[in-house]
């Protein structure tokens, strides 16, 4: 699924990330990142409720390409800088971590592990 | 090639304590070396992880601490050392979920007790040495399990 599409079903703002084509194949979502890097392999893109600069550490050490702020939740400009030094892009959506997922999940992203 | 007589590279990091948002800088660094160095993915990614958690470790419990990575052709050693409290029971704090982090820890999105656990599935050999009061050095070998070895 192309960023783009994503960008569309989240109704997100894009926060940094000016390639739009980039490919996403499987996504995660948690505020845990501790979870998410026990659990995680080749998921490339992160959706979290958790806006400290850790999100950003933890997506560039799992090699993801995108992050995602649930909840309408917007991290500081620090944190974005960081992504955009990483080549993670960065949006937020209004939608709450359940309801963010559901949707990618229904326009056929998938998590890895099923 | 016999990689005993190849001079590894050695990195040394300072892990500055109480200082949250700089927590995997070091690891970030080592990543950024060993990709133009063409190592191979997995273990980037093994190496990436277990400095990661071991970062994160020495802020939360120990107030930061010295990393020295050296990198082989064949392997990386990362030594973690700390001045910090020492792990009270190191067999317990190696369990899943077992974790001593207080809940603001938590809320940043660490604390879960993965962290031991995780570094040493990432790690090809694995040791800790602590003692109360002084503090806890964590070694580990990650070997490149792919081209590279």
């Amino acid at each position: 699924m192309k960023l783009r599409e994503i960008v569309e079903l989240l109704d997100a703002q894009v926060l940094c990330g000016d390639d739009m084509d980039l490919e996403i194949q499987t996504a995660c979502g948690t505020d845990m990142m501790s979870d998410a890097l026990a659990f995680i392999e080749d998921q490339g893109m992160l959706l979290t409720g958790l806006i400290n600069p850790q999100s950003v550490r933890t997506a560039e050490m799992l090699d993801m390409r995108c992050i995602c702020f649930v909840r309408g939740k917007v991290p500081g400009d620090d944190v974005v800088e960081l992504a955009r030094q990483r080549g993670i892009a960065v949006l937020t959506t209004r939608y709450r971590m359940f309801s963010a997922c559901g949707k990618l999940y229904q326009a056929g992203l998938r998590g890895g592990d099923c | 090639m016999s990689s005993s007589s190849v001079q590894p590279i050695v990195q040394l990091y300072e892990v500055p304590g109480n200082d949250f948002t700089r927590a995997g800088e070091a690891s970030s660094k080592v990543k950024g070396i060993l990709k133009k160095l063409g190592y191979d993915p997995d273990a980037i990614r093994r190496v990436s992880i277990a400095m990661y958690e071991g970062e994160i470790n020495m802020v939360i419990h120990a107030n930061g601490g010295i990393a020295r990575v050296e990198i082989f052709p064949d392997r990386v050693e990362i030594l973690l050392s700390d001045q910090g409290p020492g792990i009270a029971d190191v067999e317990k704090a190696m369990e899943e979920g077992y974790s001593t982090a207080p809940d603001e820890v938590r809320a940043l999105g660490f604390g879960a007790g993965m962290g031991l656990p995780n570094m040493k599935k990432c790690c090809d050999e694995f040791r800790i040495d602590t003692a109360i009061g002084k503090g806890t050095d964590v070694y580990m070998i990650i070997r490149v399990r792919g081209s590279k070895s």
